[in-house]
C-alpha cells in the first residue's frame, strides 16, 4: 500500500523538476510549455492523493477543472508560440531579448 | 458537504445575474461579429459598451450592505465585491472608449479585442466574488488567458509576441505555484476548499510545516498578478511590448481583481495566519518600493517609466493589506481605485500623443506638450502630481490612508521608508512635468487626437482634482466596502 507521504513526495519531486525546467532551460520555449504542464500534473497528484486519503470527493472534482484549464492554457501557449515563430523565426529562449527585463 | 443536489428552481441565480448577463452578451457578440461588415466594428463596440452600462445598472440595483452567500457558499457578494465590480466596469469602459481610435489607426480594430476584454472582465468578476479555491483559480485563469491573448493581439509585431510569451510562461508558473499551495491547503485543512471553512479549520491547530509552505506558495501566487517585486520581472516587458491600448487594459481593471484575490485568500481564508504572511508581504513591499522608484529614474521610455511606477504603487497598495486591519484593507482599496483613475490618465497620454505609424512611448515625446495643447498639459500635470502624492490631489490622500494604516499597527519604520521612497519617486514625475512645460517641442503640430481620448483624459484629470479636494466621498465608499 502506498502511503500519503509517498504520493506527496512524488508530487513534490514532479513540481521541483518542472520549476527547475523553467528556470534552467535556456534552449527551447516548447520545453517551457512542457514544464508548465508537468507542474499542473504535480498539483493533480497532490489533490488526488489528499482526496483519496481524506475520503473527500471535492479534490477529484478540482482535478477535472485543472485538467480542462490546462488544455486551454496549452492552446493559448502554443498559439503564442506560433506567432512568435512567425515573427522571429526562432523559439530559442536566449533570443527573446528584444526588451531587457 | 450536504448530499443534496439542488434543483434549478431552488438554485438562486440572482446573485450572479451580472456574470450571467456578461457571459451571454460576450457569446452573443462573438456570434454576430463575423457577420458584420469587414471594416469598422461599430456594432461590436456599441454592444460592448451597452453591456457594461447594463452591468453597471444591474449591480447598482442589487447593492446591499450585507454579505450574501450563494451556490452553497461558493459565491459571495458583499459591499467590497459590489464596489470593485462597479469600478471595473467604469475602468473597462474608459479603456475601450480611449482605445478605439488607436486600434482603428493600426488596423487592429477587430471584434476579438472586445470579446477578450469582456471575457477577461468575466474572469475578474468571478475572482472578485469567489469564496472557494476552485472559483479563485477559474476566475484567475479566465482573466489571465484573455490577457495573454490580448498581449499577443498584434500578430505581426515581434515585440508583442515576445512580451506575450514571457507573460504566458511566468503567469502559468505563478498559477502553478498558487495551485500547489491550494493543494497543500486542501490537505492540511482536512479537505476544505471553501474559504470560510478554511478560516475555521485553521483556527484549531497550530501551523505545521506543510501549512507554512502552503502560505508561502499562496502568497507568491496571489501577489504575482499585482506585479509586486520580486515577481515583477514580467511587468516592464509586457507593458512595453503590448500595444498601448492593451497595456491600458492590463494596467487598470485587473489590478482591482488581483487585489480582490489577495484579500479573499489572505484575509478571508487565512486571516488567522497573519503572523505568517505579514513578514513575506513586508519583504515584497520593501523591494517593490525600492525597485519601482529607483529604477524608474533611469528609464528613457515613458511607458517603461510608468511600469516601474506601477510596481511602486502596488507596493503602496500592499502596505494597506499587510497592516491587517479594516482601516488597512479599505485604505488599500482606496489606493487601488485611485491608482486605476491615475493610470487610465497616464497610459492614456501615450494614446493621446501616438499618431498613425508612430508610437509616442519616449519621454522626449512629451517635450513642449504645453505649446501643443495647454489643457492636456494641465491634465498631465495633475496626473503626475497625483502619482507623486503631492498634497490636495487624489494620490496624496491614497498614500496618506495606507501610511496611517501602517502607523496604526506600529510599523513606524516601514511608513518612514515608504515616505522616503515616495520622495525619490516624486523626482521622475516632476521631471516628466518639466519636459511638458519647459522643454521645446520636437514636433510643433497641435495635438489632434480623438475627442473621446481627450474627453476621458480630461475626466480622469478632473476626478484626480475633485477627489483630491473632497476625498471624503471616495474614502467613505472604500470604508463601507469593509463594513466600516
Amino acid at each position: 500500500m502506498i502511503s500519503l507521504s509517498q504520493f506527496l513526495l512524488f508530487g513534490a519531486i514532479l513540481f521541483s523538476i518542472s520549476v527547475a525546467g523553467i528556470f534552467l532551460n535556456r534552449k527551447n520555449v516548447l520545453v517551457l510549455l512542457m514544464a508548465i504542464e508537468l507542474m499542473l500534473l504535480a498539483v493533480n497528484v497532490n489533490f488526488i492523493a489528499f482526496s483519496h486519503f481524506l475520503g473527500d470527493i471535492d479534490g477529484q472534482v478540482f482535478v477535472f477543472f485543472v485538467l480542462t484549464v490546462a488544455a486551454a492554457e496549452a492552446a493559448i501557449g502554443l498559439a503564442i508560440l506560433v506567432t512568435l515563430f512567425r515573427n522571429r523565426r526562432t523559439i530559442n529562449v536566449e533570443d527573446l531579448t528584444a526588451m531587457k527585463g | 458537504m450536504p448530499n443534496v443536489l439542488p434543483t434549478i428552481a431552488a438554485l438562486n441565480l440572482m446573485p450572479i445575474l451580472p456574470e450571467m448577463i456578461l457571459a451571454g452578451m460576450a457569446c452573443l457578440i462573438l456570434l454576430i461579429d463575423p457577420f458584420l461588415p469587414r471594416h469598422g466594428r461599430n456594432v461590436s463596440y456599441a454592444l460592448t459598451l451597452l453591456t457594461l452600462i447594463v452591468l453597471f445598472i444591474v449591480t447598482l440595483l442589487h447593492m446591499s450592505p450585507e454579505v450574501r452567500l450563494s451556490f452553497g457558499g461558493m459565491v459571495v457578494n458583499d459591499p467590497m465585491s459590489d464596489l470593485m465590480k462597479l469600478v471595473s466596469y467604469v475602468a473597462l469602459a474608459a479603456v475601450l472608449v480611449m482605445s478605439r481610435g488607436y486600434l482603428r489607426d493600426r488596423g487592429m480594430d477587430k471584434g476579438e479585442y472586445y470579446m477578450l476584454a469582456l471575457f477577461g472582465l468575466l474572469g475578474m468578476m468571478i475572482l472578485i466574488s469567489a469564496n472557494h479555491l476552485l472559483l479563485i483559480y477559474l476566475g484567475l485563469e479566465l482573466m489571465s488567458l484573455a490577457m495573454y491573448a490580448m498581449t499577443a493581439f498584434k500578430r505581426d509585431d515581434g515585440r508583442a509576441s515576445e512580451a506575450a510569451m514571457k507573460y504566458f510562461v511566468l503567469g502559468a508558473l505563478a498559477s502553478g505555484i498558487l495551485l500547489y499551495g491550494m493543494s497543500l491547503l486542501y490537505g492540511v485543512t482536512g479537505g476544505q476548499l471553501m474559504l470560510t471553512d478554511i478560516a475555521t479549520a485553521l483556527t484549531h491547530d497550530s501551523p505545521s510545516l506543510a501549512l507554512k509552505a502552503a502560505v508561502v506558495l499562496l502568497v507568491v501566487g496571489a501577489v504575482f498578478k499585482l506585479g509586486i517585486a520580486p515577481f515583477h520581472m514580467w511587468l516592464p516587458d509586457v507593458y512595453e511590448g503590448a500595444p498601448t491600448a492593451v497595456t491600458l487594459y492590463l494596467a487598470t481593471a485587473p489590478k482591482i481583481a488581483a487585489l480582490a484575490m489577495v484579500i479573499r485568500l489572505l484575509v478571508d481564508g487565512m486571516g488567522g495566519l497573519m503572523s505568517d504572511w505579514q513578514p513575506i508581504l513586508i519583504v515584497t513591499v520593501v523591494l517593490s518600493l525600492a525597485i519601482g522608484n529607483v529604477v524608474a529614474i533611469a528609464q528613457t521610455s515613458f511607458k517603461r517609466m510608468l511600469t516601474y511606477s506601477a510596481i511602486s504603487h502596488v507596493g503602496f497598495i500592499m502596505l494597506g493589506i499587510l497592516a491587517g486591519t479594516q482601516a488597512g484593507y479599505s485604505a488599500a482599496l482606496f489606493y487601488a481605485i485611485a491608482y486605476v483613475v491615475m493610470s487610465i490618465g497616464a497610459f492614456g497620454m501615450i494614446l493621446l500623443l501616438a499618431r498613425q505609424g508612430y508610437e509616442a512611448e519616449n519621454l522626449d515625446d512629451l517635450n513642449g506638450l504645453n505649446d501643443r495643447s495647454p489643457v492636456m498639459a494641465f491634465v498631465f500635470l495633475l496626473l503626475m502630481f497625483s502619482m507623486a502624492g503631492i498634497p490636495f490631489t487624489l494620490g496624496f490622500w491614497a498614500k496618506l490612508a495606507v501610511l496611517q494604516a501602517v502607523v496604526g499597527v506600529g510599523l513606524w519604520w516601514l511608513a518612514v521608508y515608504a515616505v522616503v521612497m515616495a520622495v525619490i519617486g516624486a523626482f521622475y514625475y516632476l521631471r516628466a512635468v518639466k519636459f511638458v512645460y519647459f522643454d521645446a517641442p520636437t514636433d510643433t503640430t497641435p495635438v489632434n487626437a480623438d475627442w473621446n481620448v481627450q474627453g476621458v483624459l480630461a475626466l480622469s484629470g478632473l476626478l484626480v482634482l475633485i477627489w483630491g479636494l473632497f476625498p471624503s466621498a471616495l474614502v467613505g465608499l472604500a470604508t463601507r466596502a469593509f463594513g466600516g
